[in-house]
């Protein structure tokens, strides 16, 4: 049976031309080890940034300079210019909070789990995704940290010996988030820089501006590419993305703590850790895309960030959008199975009550929007996912809204419900992290390689090998470069 | 003697130059196998099997981590136990103090951040990096190992180093160039 089948696809795949389904590449043919590197460290080096570089980094220093003055008023006046209240007391600083922390994640999903799970498409976007996950995290730390109202005393989060005598209680979950939060950001900075070193090398090889020589060279650490050294380094690496692997979910997991090991309906539920985390991978990678289609049509780098790359990525986004579903209806379906009347209410207070738009928008959002991709043209055409996934991010910030307000105005005791709103502050501190985020990524795209070079070169030599097999035959896409 | 040789012709070794990984692999087997001992190959991208060709076997990465693991996750049971059971014990409804599951966060992020801080540290220490200064850094040409060249050194002080010999069993290789490395 098996022989004649073999021998049938062999044939098949031989005499026919690409078939009309067969995945685009995840780099474009006729690359060599010179071009990929000359191409992606010439962003950096030569060319002039394009005007949308100016255009971008100028909105977004302006929101930068509206998060600073909006800290200003919030240290000098309080807290109280936020809509904040009793009882609810988490608002927009929790909402943001989980919502940037969600972003950063996908960016070490494509670092680490992808590099375990060796998929090499990972390789032209890691490196940006990482650089998203430090700059998220980034905005995500201040919320928790101006939230305190004296954020001055931040480190009575941290064990430390005190006069007073007093030790961080190590049983609550806001214990462990400064754990889990702060490993988070150091591993991601340590995942990220590791990977720059040979990067940071090239460079300092290729500059030729003394400053720049300097800077990259001081960065680079004297690395040398020694067979010695690239044998620790890989070692390295890969126990780095065997560390941050389960890093990621632990991080999501306890963030997901902070809300079920409280009593308060709608959030005492087991589904909620395995529910944040897929939300924060579906979230995470609709900021990548969001970030990446732009990107490449901006800079040119079609040829590495090929359609496969959004192919793939917004698969992914169908299959955790399709499990954060799952959650949705789960949520649902335990508030009426509980059997308890303020459980039952979360639901329906949810759907019918003053915040109803909300939870309908989400629903749209993150479920029915998603169903888009089924369609190979969305998933391939690069304004189309765009779109998609700027919904989906609106969608999820409306998800972590609906979670924390919708549960605290109207817990058990109605005579102590209320209603809450994001004051003008709020807002300005919301879209002043945007403009931070935005702002440091513009940065990191002038002064940093956006793309990894070195394990670019590895594709470059992977594709080499398999083209090399049959390129004088066959093979439709012309010779091995 | 090849120590004496080194400083007076204040020369490091000699490099050759090659285009293909497969040929700087192939190059250091040969070089291994007549008998030199003192040679690194450099690559702008890890080269399957080149470690192994110019005769590294094991890596102690894997062990710094694993030690670096261990003492966070112990220091982070030792740091929880102390401070909820000695040092600042609060009794809740006469529940044991020490409440061990409670803690497992709290461990499973300190066994990540030393193991993680102990693989960049490790790695680093290992290299010898930061080294700003190196000796292949003279030669003009060894730019390329960042880009698209790969490289194969027989330092100086390899016992059968030999200005001469080492020269031709170099060029024998088929390299592009073969350069002098002056200290």
């Amino acid at each position: 049976m098996t022989p004649p089948d073999h021998v049938a696809t062999q044939a098949a795949a031989h005499s026919s031309v690409q078939p009309p389904d067969a995945p685009p590449p995840v780099l474009e043919p006729g690359h060599t080890l010179s071009t990929v590197t000359d191409k992606i460290s010439s962003i950096v080096l030569t060319a002039p940034p394009p005007r949308s570089w100016y255009f971008g980094l100028a909105i977004s220093f302006a929101l930068v300079m509206l998060l600073m003055w909006t800290i200003t008023q919030l240290l000098w006046r309080g807290v109280g210019i936020w809509g904040i209240n009793i009882p609810v007391g988490w608002g927009f600083d929790i909402v943001n909070f989980v919502w940037w922390i969600g972003i950063g994640h996908a960016g070490t999903l494509i670092s680490a789990i992808l590099l375990l799970l060796r998929q090499t498409w990972r390789t032209s976007i890691n490196r940006f995704a990482e650089a998203m996950t430090l700059f998220a995290v980034a905005c995500a730390g201040l919320y928790p940290l101006l939230h305190m109202g004296r954020p001055w005393f931040f480190y009575w989060l941290i064990p430390y010996p005190n006069t007073m005598g007093l030790w961080p209680q190590f049983r609550s979950p806001l214990v462990w988030d400064v754990f889990a939060v702060s490993t988070y950001a150091s591993v991601s900075l340590l995942f990220w820089y590791v990977g720059l070193i040979p990067d940071l090398a090239t460079l300092r090889d290729r500059s030729r501006h003394r400053l720049g020589r300097k800077v990259y060279g001081m960065l680079a650490m004297g690395w040398r590419g020694s067979a010695l050294h690239w044998h620790r380094y890989e070692t390295a690496y890969l126990l780095l993305a065997g560390l941050a692997t389960p890093l990621v979910i632990s991080v999501h997991t306890v963030v997901s703590f902070d809300f079920a090991v409280g009593q308060v309906p709608g959030w005492h539920t087991t589904i909620f850790p395995p529910y944040f985390v897929a939300g924060a991978i579906f979230s995470g990678f609709a900021m990548v895309v969001t970030l990446a289609v732009p990107l490449r049509a901006v800079y040119g780098l079609q040829d590495f960030i090929t359609e496969r790359h959004l192919d793939n990525m917004a698969k992914i986004m169908l299959a955790t959008g399709w499990i954060v579903a799952y959650g949705y209806a789960m949520e649902a379906f335990l508030s009426w199975y509980s059997g308890s009347p303020p459980e039952e209410y979360v639901l329906v207070n949810r759907m019918f009550g003053p915040y109803r738009y909300q939870y309908w928008a989400l629903l749209a959002c993150n479920i029915a929007v998603p169903q888009l991709m089924w369609s190979r043209t969305v998933r391939r055409t690069g304004w189309m996912l765009f779109i998609v996934s700027i919904l989906i991010n609106v969608g999820m910030w409306q998800e972590r809204y609906i979670i924390v307000v919708t549960s605290l105005h109207r817990d058990f005791l109605p005579s102590s419900w209320g209603m809450y709103h994001g004051t003008k502050w709020d807002w300005s501190m919301f879209a002043g992290t945007i403009g931070l985020f935005l702002a440091l990524l513009f940065v990191f795209l002038r002064l940093l390689p956006m793309i990894s070079i070195f394990e670019m070169r590895t594709l470059v030599e992977e594709e080499k090998h398999v083209h090399g097999g049959h390129s004088d035959t066959s093979d439709p896409r012309g010779p091995a470069p | 003697m090849s120590e004496q040789l080194a400083t007076v012709t204040g020369l490091y070794g000699l490099l050759a130059e090659f285009r293909e990984p497969e040929q700087v692999v192939a190059a250091a087997r040969a070089a291994r196998s007549a008998g030199y001992r003192r040679l690194d190959a450099y690559s702008p991208q890890p080269v399957e099997g080149l470690a192994e060709a110019i005769g590294h076997r094991t890596s102690r990465v894997a062990l710094l981590v694993l030690v670096g693991g261990v003492v966070g996750c112990l220091s982070g049971f030792a740091l929880q136990y102390w401070t909820m059971g000695v040092a600042y014990p609060i009794n809740v409804a006469g529940r044991p103090l020490n409440s061990w599951p409670a803690w497992v966060p709290v461990m499973f992020e300190l066994t990540v951040l030393c193991g993680a801080l102990a693989a960049v540290l490790g790695m680093l220490g290992l290299n010898g990096l930061p080294m700003p200064y190196h000796p292949l850094f003279h030669v003009r040409r060894f730019e390329a190992a960042t880009r698209n060249r790969f490289f194969l050194c027989i330092e100086a002080r390899d016992p059968l180093f030999d200005r001469e010999a080492t020269q031709s069993f170099l060029e024998r290789q088929k390299p592009l160039e073969v350069y002098e490395v002056p200290w």
